[in-house]
């Protein structure tokens, strides 16, 4: 939080329990915002199950299956990490934020191999091979790329906000008796992880 | 400044290290804020008032008169985005929702403050690219503000950057929004309960929350078109098997929800208002608390009705008429609660209370007619002409707009610390409503008989409407630029105002005017209901 500067006195008002009412919100809007694309996908699965049910085997499983793996833990080392500092341990809580960093590259890493073999294969939107295929094949890997795409640049965001948290833990300015901050940024990063777990089904597993 | 020595307040008290125009950049007082939103806010409205007032300009004669029919085209859009995204929804809420209700809940600020700022700030980014997109190749975009598939995907005017535009001023309202609903709950005062919170908070109070549940949905439908226009993924292209409706329910998913954004605060500050002048508590406190919050559920479960005639099944539209008209249930419970309110009370028909019967009679037209309007057989003849027009007039710049000025004229003297001319403050009252009703009331009869909206000419039988029309448009704005006149005057030489110049009891008039930086010298305790006029004698004692 900002200190006292200026020449009115400004007390340092700080509310843990209002600033994680305030997270919580604004996670309500981004499961909203996912909301209006699970809608559509809705809509379209059921318009055109049987080319959805297609489509869908051209994903790479292995691939999905180990993106899942690697986002569930990262919601655990993130969870440590908050344990670690609350404890007191800021060392160990650099650490674990350290892996989990790491765990979201490999993420973002998968998923680029994913999606670079699938365009590699002609399957993108508006290619010439894509717009062979029926329409609901169409649909369903534009989707895809709209879906992963969007909860990939997701990771990206908070790979940011997980850095700024190591910076701040570092400098001190998140510590074992403030780490609101810390406690948001991982409440964010678990709703990535909780978005992946409704994605993966939808796009890699129902056949 | 001769009286500088005076009581400190929070003009001459700055919350960080700088002193002019980045006391006011850099703050973090809600009060200034406010006060910067209404700039911003102000100026987009003037932008907006000289298109539609060109608009009706160029429609006084069939043919063309002033303008093509594809920069008419573009005026109409521009009018729509401008009044609605940078005017209306923004409008009460992050004026007079920042300036009031934290002093309304007896608290020194928001939740967020610095929170607050960056809201401004994404406000003023998403203003500027609206801006920024008439003026690269391309053009201003040309679609209506509802952006309907498939014209927005096709056209080769600036959408993508108009639509991001409206992201991001999206963005601005869901924090703003979040931000009110935790200082509501975390920030009220020792002793004020949910219902002890004047209405005007639990108004501000549910729009927030129509603000965080509708917002998002708007987010990601402007992001598929921008999307579809980049990479044309076919989500709204029947040729790539995706369906154009779609767009529109996701659409009104959010804009219709939107409406009770626009309207719900002014609701509001009625209900400050009516009380105030009245001397006598709000009848029906409790009832009108609720039905803000029933209006905004309900409001989020009618949005079809915007879309009786493009394509939906019989069942789908009955049922969203039948939800149409019970959410003008609750509205009505609050009109009746205001009338109640008066009866028998000791009236004092100073210049604000004034504004609200003026608004109470232009929102009941507005509100009846969208009865018309809800109602599928009548629809299906009014649908996309004049009659909407004038509807939607009547409820946002009849209701919202009358209310803007409503609040305008009743927390000047607060705002400020000036008192404006009385006199001038009853004629522009009188004006308004004749200008109001000049220019709006013969859209009704020119939709009923058949005019469509959007069209750039039209058939002569309509002439003597559309000049009618258009003459009430130059008194209407006249008027406003009167009303801008004398209470810029007010600003530079008015009489210096008390702390409570109309005898107001919610905690706002318990300080002085304007406030000092900090709103109280401490953090009052509440034991009064919040319209108790009881009050008024102890703090006459104080």
């Amino acid at each position: 939080m900002s200190n006292n500067t200026g020449t009115a006195a400004h007390h340092v008002h700080r509310d843990d329990v209002g600033a994680k009412m305030g997270m919580w919100l604004f996670l309500f809007t981004e499961v909203l915002l996912f909301g209006g694309m699970f809608l559509i996908y809705a809509v379209y699965r059921y318009q055109y199950p049987d080319q959805f049910h297609i489509a869908a085997m051209e994903l790479n499983t292995t691939m999905g299956t180990l993106n899942t793996i690697i986002l569930l833990t990262s919601s655990l080392t993130v969870a440590l990490s908050i344990a670690a500092l609350q404890k007191g341990n800021k060392f160990l809580s650099l650490c674990f934020l350290s892996i989990t960093l790491l765990f979201a590259l490999m993420f973002m890493v998968i998923k680029y191999f994913e999606w670079t073999t699938k365009i590699s294969h002609g399957i993108y939107p508006g290619s010439p091979e894509l717009l062979t295929k029926p329409n609901g094949q169409i649909l369903f890997f534009g989707l895809y790329y709209i879906m992963t795409g969007l909860h990939g640049l997701h990771v990206l965001v908070g790979m940011v906000v997980i850095s700024f948290m190591i910076v701040f833990i570092a400098r001190d300015k998140v510590t074992s008796d403030n780490y609101v901050k810390l406690e948001n940024s991982g409440l964010y990063w678990h709703l990535v992880d909780l978005i992946w777990i409704f994605l993966f089904p939808l796009f890699y597993l129902i056949q | 400044m001769a009286d500088a020595v005076a009581v400190k307040n929070f003009y001459n008290q700055s919350t960080n290290k700088h002193t002019g125009i980045l006391s006011w950049l850099l703050t973090k007082d809600h009060k200034r804020i406010g006060l910067m939103y209404m700039v911003a806010i102000l100026t987009f409205f003037v932008v907006g008032m000289l298109i539609g007032i060109l608009m009706r300009l160029e429609l006084i004669a069939p043919g063309r008169t002033i303008m093509s029919a594809q920069t008419y085209n573009s005026l109409f859009t521009l009018h729509g985005v401008i009044m609605i995204f940078l005017f209306i929804i923004p409008g009460l809420p992050a004026i007079f929702g920042n300036f009031f209700l934290p002093i309304q809940i007896g608290a020194e600020d928001v939740a967020f403050p610095r929170l607050n700022l960056l809201s401004w700030y994404v406000y003023i980014v998403g203003a500027i690219l609206v801006i920024v997109s008439l003026f690269l190749p391309g053009g201003p975009i040309d679609t209506g503000w509802t952006f309907y598939i498939p014209y927005s995907v096709r056209s080769s005017t600036n959408i993508s950057m108009a639509l991001f535009a409206a992201f991001v001023l999206g963005f601005s309202s869901i924090l703003t929004g979040i931000n009110f609903i935790t200082t509501v709950h975390r920030l009220r005062a020792p002793g004020m309960g949910f219902f002890k919170m004047p209405l005007f908070v639990w108004a501000t109070y549910a729009t927030a929350w129509i603000q965080v549940i509708a917002t998002p949905v708007i987010a990601i439908t402007i992001l598929l078109v921008i999307i579809e226009r980049a990479f044309g993924v076919g989500i709204f292209d029947p040729a790539l098997g995706g369906d154009p409706i779609l767009f529109q329910h996701l659409f009104w998913i959010y804009s219709h929800p939107a409406v009770y954004i626009m309207i719900l605060p002014a609701m509001g500050v009625v209900s400050e208002i009516i009380p105030t002048f009245s001397r006598r508590t709000i009848f029906g406190y409790k009832q009108i608390a609720y039905s803000s919050l029933a209006i905004a559920f309900i409001g989020y479960l009618v949005w079809a009705h915007h879309m009786f005639s493009s394509g939906m099944s019989d069942t789908a539209r009955w049922i969203f008429s039948l939800l149409t008209f019970i959410v003008a249930l609750p509205s009505g419970v609050k009109i009746f609660n205001w009338v109640a309110t008066m009866y028998k009370g000791s009236i004092d028909p100073k210049p604000p209370f004034l504004w609200v019967m003026n608004f109470i009679f232009l929102f009941s037209i507005g509100g009846l007619t969208g009865l018309v309007l809800g109602s599928l057989a009548t629809d299906i003849h009014l649908t996309d002409t004049y009659f909407v027009v004038a509807h939607f007039h009547y409820v946002m710049f009849g209701g919202t707009g009358t209310i803007f000025f409503a609040a305008l004229h009743y927390w000047f003297p607060k705002m400020f610390g000036k008192m404006y001319n009385m006199k001038f403050a009853r004629i522009a009252v009188v004006l308004y409503f004749i200008g109001f009703n000049m220019l709006y009331f013969p859209k009704f009869i020119m939709g009923y008989m058949g005019m469509p909206r959007r069209y750039y000419d039209y058939l002569p039988q309509f002439t003597t409407l559309q000049e009618i029309s258009t003459i009430g448009s130059w008194i209407l704005v006249g008027t406003i630029f009167f009303i801008f006149g004398y209470l810029f005057h007010a600003l530079r030489k008015g009489k210096k105002a008390t702390s409570n110049p109309w005898g107001g009891v919610t905690l706002e008039w318990h300080i002085p005017s304007p406030p000092p930086l900090e709103n109280f010298e401490k953090i009052p305790t509440i034991t009064h209901e919040p319209y108790d006029f009881s009050q008024l004698k102890e703090m006459k004692d104080e």
